[in-house]
């Protein structure tokens, strides 16, 4: 069986989002990481690989810095990997999975799995995208997932309680917190992933040169407004409280 | 950003056992201080994980004699904030292990190293005995020889995870008219009738970790169980000592980082005189002054490292390297809990475990004055 990752780089989840002087996202200085919700996908892909055997491709689109991310997944066990680099194109949700969509109809693949949606803008889109472009069916935020004879049962999220679907593959599936408890990359992994092929591709390579352009563009961003400091209220008890009672009511508006 | 020591893979490493000191140690700290002992399933999980072999060779399961790995996961390890699990997984791998891979038979190796290195038995080195501490030579247990087996007599104080080791590395005297030359190494078996446990003994720090008093009274050990040769222990423990310094050293800048993160936590947190304390230019000071110190022991410690895992002689590097990051723990912590004030001296705040963790940095693995001693010993010939 061959499975296909898609995984992005993230700034890590502790790290401290700044603006730039421009007003844009500032990325100098900040650690990076696996998008977590990914590492659950590459980790999902290891497991089905140990039980059926197969081949586990990663694949990326992102600046170089984005190989660190890659080379985890290939400690972790994963086959090889392929990075594209979108060069000075813009991209949106719709550009990232016009280009994953293409790098992966190039392989062969029974199964894509992706995270359910990336840490850093959230938009749980592109897995979907890719799906759609591709052809195949899509199931969303899966806790659960088991691969038999060219099909799959997989228990997804939904309001309320879960969903046990069945579907046909090749298939795509995104990731939820729960399917699994991704591994820890060994020395040994590490050293392994040394040798790994890690492919680089750019836009030409797939015939994409100046074929892709985001129809989304942020207009601006903005920080959430800094926490104010709590207020102490002294004196009495009963006082206290219906000062408090009172600030409630009038200050902050909420009884 | 990585130092240069360091390549690509070990921060990879790095990140792995960041990951897991953050999910599967931390959580668990307080408890098993309060507790006096970490479950022996983390020397397992460490094992799965890879993390004991990494100073190991393949053929026993390890992934490569690799120090810099070995520092990489000391230095991780440190940062759980209990320096106690790090001295109990470390006393294993780092200063019982290494004598058998060294200097044991391949059939010692098979027998205590393989399981050591996946966490399956967890191992001790005893050498420090109630009448011999510094004066390593002056040991008194001493082991007859009887033909196929050794009778074993004596006693060891202060050992790590004596209490629940499955094998004790021990030092006996084979010569006891020989001196330092007449010392010996034993693989000594938990259950190995003559062999006790005399006392789980009470600390001031290392709580995690157990710190065993053990008794042999006429311990029959088998001939097969002597590590290497006959009379050459002092030798073999000298060989050793440089990295079990370096391991403490390294350990010691961890800790007085995380006690640093501590202290500016609490300096900005803390209101006096209507400002944070981190506003006052004294604490500001201070600050300044633990962060450079930490800078400093660290390139000190760095640099004994280099010397050491390029295979150089680094025996005077790393004595320095002990004492000065051993005493910038010690000092550090120190400041750092002043910087609490009251709530410094409050079991409730973890500065304290920081610094009753220190304390012991500058004495275990040779004290301090030893390593000057070793120090001057090479200036003055
Ligand atoms: C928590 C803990 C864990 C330990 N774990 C182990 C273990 O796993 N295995 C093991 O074998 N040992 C272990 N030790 C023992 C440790 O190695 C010894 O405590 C240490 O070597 C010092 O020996 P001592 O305690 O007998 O002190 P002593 O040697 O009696 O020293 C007392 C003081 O005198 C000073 N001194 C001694 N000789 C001289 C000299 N010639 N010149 C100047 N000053 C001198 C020392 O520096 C020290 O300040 C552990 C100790 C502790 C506290």
């Amino acid at each position: 069986m061959n499975i296909v990752v898609c995984l992005k780089q993230t700034f890590d989840t502790e790290a401290k989002i700044t603006l730039d002087a421009g007003g844009k996202i500032e990325r100098k200085g900040v650690s990076l990481i696996m998008n977590p919700y990914d590492e659950f996908a590459v980790e999902e892909a290891l497991r089905l690989k140990e039980k059926d055997g197969g081949e586990v491709t990663v694949i990326s689109v992102g600046e170089s810095s984005a190989q660190d991310a890659l080379r985890q997944a290939l400690a972790m066990g994963a086959d090889k990997a392929i990075l594209v680099d979108p060069g000075e194109a813009e991209l949106d949700e719709y550009a990232t999975a016009t280009i994953l969509a293409k790098a992966i109809s190039g392989l062969e693949y029974d199964i894509i799995l992706g995270g359910f949606r990336a840490i850093d803008d959230g938009s749980a889109q592109v897995a979907g995208r890719v799906a759609e472009i591709l052809n195949v069916p899509v199931v969303n935020v899966v806790t659960k997932l088991e691969v038999e004879g060219g099909k799959a049962v997989a228990t997804r999220e939904i309001e309320g309680g879960s969903e046990l679907v069945e579907v046909a593959l090749p298939a795509v599936f995104t990731a939820q917190k729960g399917l699994n408890e991704p591994r820890y990359p060994s020395m040994k992994g590490i050293m392994k992933a040394k040798k790994k092929p890690m492919q680089k591709m750019t836009l030409g390579d797939l015939g994409l040169e100046g074929q892709v352009a985001a129809k989304v563009k942020a207009l601006s961003y903005s920080l959430p407004e800094p926490r104010k400091a709590g207020k102490i209220i002294p004196g009495e008890a009963a006082e206290a409280a219906r000062e408090l009672a009172k600030l409630l009511r009038e200050e902050a508006k909420v009884i | 950003m990585a130092h240069w020591l360091f390549q690509e893979e070990h921060e990879m490493l790095r990140k792995s056992v960041r990951g897991w000191v953050e999910k599967e140690i931390k959580p668990h700290v307080e408890e098993w201080e309060q507790k006096g002992e970490f479950p022996r399933e983390l020397f397992y999980r460490a094992g799965e994980l890879g993390f004991l072999g990494l100073t190991y060779p393949e053929v026993y399961g390890g992934s490569g004699e690799d120090y810099l790995a070995g520092a990489v996961f000391v230095e991780e390890l440190a940062r759980c904030g209990s320096a106690g699990v790090a001295a109990g997984l470390g006393a294993s791998v780092v200063i019982a292990g290494p004598q058998i891979y060294k200097f044991g038979s391949e059939e010692l190796k098979q027998k205590f190293l393989v399981p050591t290195i996946t966490g399956e038995k967890i191992g001790a080195l005893g050498i420090t005995e109630p009448n011999a501490g510094s004066d390593v030579a002056s040991i008194s247990t001493t082991a007859r020889d009887e033909g196929d087996h050794y009778v074993v007599n004596g006693s060891k104080i202060f050992i790590t995870n004596g209490v629940r080791a499955d094998y004790v590395v021990t030092a006996v005297k084979t010569d006891p008219a020989a001196g330092y030359k007449g010392i010996s190494l034993l693989v000594i078996e938990k259950d190995t009738p003559g062999f006790t446990v005399a006392k789980k003994l009470e600390k001031l720090g290392w709580n995690a970790s157990d710190t065993g008093e053990l008794v042999f009274e006429d311990c029959r050990v088998p001939k097969a169980n002597l590590v290497g040769k006959e009379n050459m222990g002092f030798y073999y423990i000298m060989q050793n000592f440089a990295w079990e310094r370096l391991v403490m050293a390294l350990e010691a800048v961890a800790a007085a980082e995380l006690a640093l993160e501590e202290a500016i936590r609490y300096a900005q947190q803390r209101i006096q005189f209507k400002r944070p304390l981190s506003k006052f230019q004294v604490i500001r000071h201070k600050l300044a002054d633990m962060a450079s110190w930490i800078e400093t022991a660290r390139s000190l410690t760095y640099h004994a490292l280099s010397l050491f895992a390029s295979g150089e002689d680094a025996v005077t590097a790393v004595a320095m390297a002990k004492v000065y990051a051993c005493e910038t723990a010690n000092r550090v912590a120190d400041e750092a809990l002043q910087i609490h004030g009251g709530y410094g001296y409050m079991m409730e705040y973890p500065v304290q475990r920081y610094w009753r963790d220190a304390r012991v940095g500058t004495i275990g693995g040779g004290t301090t004055e030893i390593m000057k001693q070793i120090i001057v010993n090479r200036l003055i010939k």
